[in-house]
């Protein structure tokens, strides 16, 4: 066979495979979307859920799905940063930093029930936080800060020597030439990464079920004051989250319209993250834009 | 007039940069050391519960590695625990290497397809899509894999439905967006130039592709696979809801199974805390932890080869 | 100073001064006493419907409900961490708790069938049927008379109360072969529902058209019998508190075990009140008969 006749088989391969992949990709969203999207209403999203009755909907959860992500990106995205740019800028290559890197994969392969155990048990016993946001969050944190490092850290490895030589050259110190020139570099990369893990947090139950709690008492959103009990700011107060909520009903839910209420949710967790997922890559353009002058 | 102690001074002072500089160097490894704290404190936490079946229920960690019973409840003639932990451990190998057999040409194809072939239709199809799926959370698999795919192998294999083969199903799935996200920054990593230089001999796309790019991203391709199987590892929820969790040997790919994983998602509510049964769980979360640094490390060993060649 | 150094304390002094204002103007009646229960998962729908009562008709208080299983409820009340453990097992049934410590408070009965999926056929079997069934003497539904199908036994997770109850008085002590497990009735049912040749048992409220649930030895699961033991599968539903209840924590217990809850939520969740029982039963299983139907 000479190598154009490969090339073409290869190539029409490569097209299937990728056509394949989509078409699978496309069917599980189509399966989700048409099984849920009936379910939805103004109603299911804003009113709280009812223990055994018809008719509850997933307000409270939805809420708490985004304060819990919003408090535990706040937490450990600063802490991955700083970390990944040691490892990669700073840290040399030896025994040391392969130890901890391996470290930090094992940690990520560890199953999130682990992390959530490990959790109530530090955070919610120990420490005496209780089933609130605060341990989720921190619990989240967790199961967040490899994932999140490793990807910043493939974003400051795909951005090219010469611009830190560029930078050094320049005068700037190490320390000005990551934050001026690098950073600005690797921020659609970086944000990527930070979608990919959001994705995941927001999607997260095992690793809440015993740390924010599997019950979301019923927020009143007038009162914005964070120490009030019933306050949706109050980060000491249980939260369930979405994930968990279509995990709990799955398993014991007795309500009459479990199933319906399950699918919706699903549809409803899927929306979210495709908005979130939009309207970060908006803002990721932008701000690429904006931070390299282009 | 200055005099020159104060000029001395002044110049032995750090700069405002170098100061900067080392304030950076402070966090940023602060940051660092705060994450080593908690990986040691999270290994170290599960380790000493792991070990405590062996040392203070003396089990014998033999038995626990190769019997082939599980019910840490009761007690077989001798008066030993039953704690055999094999069914649980080939369990959990065979679906994650299935999986990752499956998940690996279809990711790397996706991949070279998104970066190489059509950059375009790539960026503008695929990539959105496969982050949408890495968002979805393992419940929502777990509920497609039970309404879709345990039917599916029930109607064309017969039997329950669930085992290893809908696992596997399922877990093809899930890890697919991770691996396939994970091999386009790998290949987006090899310079232009190697694919420039390749073209310019007067190689085929393809025989570049074959022969400049993918052996030029092997160390990054391997590691996305194995992040990959670590995902496909430490699953739990979705899995446990296919597989079946029946603690034997699996006989067949059709027949219910289970995996660490999901022994110990379904058992760990249900044990006392300090008890036989809960330690018994977590030596098994300790295998878990071992077995994927076992991984890492064959993997690692893998890609400096490839880099030495 | 510059500018942004100025933005950034102005910043500053104005986070904390509404942190101050909000700290000042809290709701002081909403901090009040708050208790948690955490445990069976089973039992979390009705403690939570009914804290929400509670805490509805009693401002200034807060119950906070979670589920984490049977074996989380009993460690963490043994270790004091929580003020209720929720049980479905009498906590001298699990091993590695010293039940002398805890007060036990019974707030429902439970009454549990064996379920098959509905195109088996039968509706009855007899208790020596069912032990052949669990553990494996009998592989095809053919030789009960039933479907040419073979068995497919599912489990519930072990340590579970319900397979506790289940082994304890549906196959008198027998114990079941390994076989698949699932942690949750939901999933039990929908798996019953939907496998040929499938049998497993849930509690009396998790049975729905889509599963058909078994009479043993000619008796119906219906709550009729179980008042009266002659349906033997069946258990309690505990509260437990480690020493003596007080405060928030002993209003709550009283208000559960009121006929307040235990004659709307208790029924309406598909339990059954202990007040209903006409015969008492104890750890060992001993039966003993209720003379007027309470004690």
């Amino acid at each position: 066979m000479n190598p154009k006749t490969q090339n073409k088989i290869a190539i029409g391969t490569l097209y299937g495979v990728a056509g394949l992949v989509v078409l699978i990709l496309l069917a599980l969203l189509g399966y989700i979307l048409v099984s849920g999207l009936p379910q939805l209403s103004w109603h299911f999203l804003t009113a709280p859920a009812k223990a055994f009755l018809k008719g509850g909907g997933v307000g409270v959860q939805l809420y708490n799905s985004f304060y819990l992500l919003i408090l535990a990106m706040l937490i450990s995205f600063p802490i991955a940063l700083g970390a990944a740019i040691y490892l990669y800028e700073y840290a040399r290559d030896n025994w040391v930093t392969t130890t901890i890197r391996t470290a930090i994969e094992i940690l990520s392969s560890l199953p999130s029930v682990v992390v959530g155990l490990f959790g109530f048990l530090f955070f919610v016993v120990k420490l005496r936080l209780g089933f609130s946001i605060l341990s989720g969050a921190f619990a989240l944190t967790f199961f967040n800060l490899p994932l999140l490092t490793r990807s910043i850290e493939d974003s400051l490895r795909t951005i090219d020597l010469s611009q830190r030589e560029g930078g050094l050259a320049l005068g700037l110190s190490r320390w000005e030439t990551i934050t001026r020139v690098i950073l600005p570099a690797a921020v659609p990369s970086i944000l990527t990464g930070v979608i990919l893990s959001a994705g995941r947090v927001f999607g997260e139950a095992a690793a809440l079920i015993y740390t924010a709690g599997q019950s979301a008492p019923a927020l009143d959103f007038t009162d914005w004051n964070p120490f009030n009990i019933s306050s949706p700011l109050n980060p000491m107060r249980p939260a369930e989250t979405l994930a968990v909520h279509i995990w709990k009903i799955n398993s014991e839910g007795i309500m009459p319209d479990a199933k319906a209420i399950s699918s919706g949710s699903s549809a409803v967790l899927v929306l979210a993250i495709l908005i979130f997922n939009f309207a970060a890559r908006y803002l990721g353009k932008r701000l690429y834009k904006r931070l390299t002058s282009a | 007039m200055k005099t020159t102690q104060q000029l001395e001074k002044q110049l032995k002072r750090h700069s405002k940069a170098a100061k900067l500089e080392i304030w950076g160097k402070v966090v940023s490894f602060s940051a660092l050391l705060l994450i080593v704290a908690v990986v040691v404190g999270i290994i170290g936490f599960v380790a000493s519960k792991g070990i405590a079946t062996f040392t203070s229920n003396h089990v014998n960690l033999w038995d626990f590695l190769t019997e082939k019973k599980w019910n840490p409840g009761i007690t077989d003639a001798n008066g030993k625990p039953e704690v055999g932990a094999l069914p649980m451990i080939v369990g959990s190998f065979l679906i994650t290497i299935l999986s990752a057999i499956v998940a690996t040409p279809f990711a790397i194809g996706t991949a070279v397809f998104m970066n190489e072939i059509s950059p375009n239709k790539g960026a503008k199809i695929l990539q959105p899509v496969t982050e949408l799926l890495v968002g979805i959370p393992s419940v929502v698999y777990g509920f497609i894999g039970l309404s879709v795919v345990v039917p599916a192998t029930r109607a064309i294999f017969g039997g329950s439905g669930f085992g290893i083969l809908s696992g596997t199903c399922v877990l093809f799935v899930m890890i697919l967006p991770t691996v396939t996200s994970m091999s386009v920054d790998a290949l987006r990593a090899v310079p232009r130039y190697y694919r420039e230089a390749s073209l310019a001999l007067g190689a085929t796309q393809w025989q570049t592709i074959y022969k400049v790019v993918l052996r030029a991203a092997t160390p990054g391709l391997m590691t996305a696979v194995v992040f990959g199987m670590a995902r496909a590892f430490g699953e739990a929820l979705a899995v446990q809801m296919v597989i079946g969790n029946a603690a034997l040997m699996p006989g067949s790919l059709v027949d219910p199974a289970a995996t660490l994983t999901s022994v110990l998602t379904t058992g760990i509510g249900n044990t006392v805390m300090g008890s036989l049964q809960n330690n018994a769980l977590w030596s098994l979360a300790l295998v878990l932890l071992l077995m994927s640094l076992v991984f890492n490390l064959i993997i690692r060993l893998i890609g400096r080869k490839g880099r030495l060649q | 100073m510059s500018k942004k150094h100025w933005w950034q304390a102005i910043g500053a002094v104005i986070i904390v001064a509404l942190g101050i204002f909000a700290y000042q103007t809290r709701q002081v009646s909403h901090a009040g006493e708050s208790i948690t229960a955490v445990g069976s998962t089973a039992l979390q729908p009705l403690v939570e419907a009914a804290g929400e009562q509670y805490t509805g008709e009693h401002l200034g208080t807060f119950i906070n409900v979670q589920g984490g299983g049977t074996g989380t409820g009993l460690s963490q009340i043994q270790e004091g961490a929580v003020q209720i453990g929720n049980s479905d097992l009498f906590a001298g049934e699990q091993k590695g708790i010293k039940a002398a410590a805890l007060i036990d408070h019974r707030v429902a009965v439970v009454g549990i069938t064996p379920i098959i999926n509905r195109k088996i056929g039968l509706k009855n079997l007899t208790t020596q049927q069912l032990i052949q069934v669990f553990t494996g003497q009998v592989t095809n539904w053919r030789e009960l008379g039933g479907a040419n199908v073979p068995v497919v036994l599912i489990n519930r997770a072990q340590g579970s109360g319900t397979r506790a109850t289940f082994e304890q008085f549906g196959l008198t002590n027998h114990r079941s072969k390994t076989a698949q497990e699932q942690d949750s009735s939901g999933m039990v049912r929908q798996i019953v529902a939907t496998t040929p040749g499938a049998i497993s048992y849930v509690a009396f409220s998790y049975v729905n058209s889509t599963v058909q649930s078994l009479s043993l030895n000619g008796i119906k699961p219906i709550e009729a019998n179980v008042k009266t033991n002659r349906w033997r599968i069946w258990s309690y539903e505990h509260l437990y508190t480690k020493g003596q209840p007080h405060g928030l924590t002993q209003r709550f217990i009283q208000y559960v075990q009121s006929p307040a809850i235990q004659k709307t939520l208790v029924r309406q969740l598909g339990y059954l009140s202990p007040d209903q029982m006409k015969v008492e039963r104890d750890v060992h299983g001993n039966v003993t008969r209720l003379e007027g139907g309470k004690s």
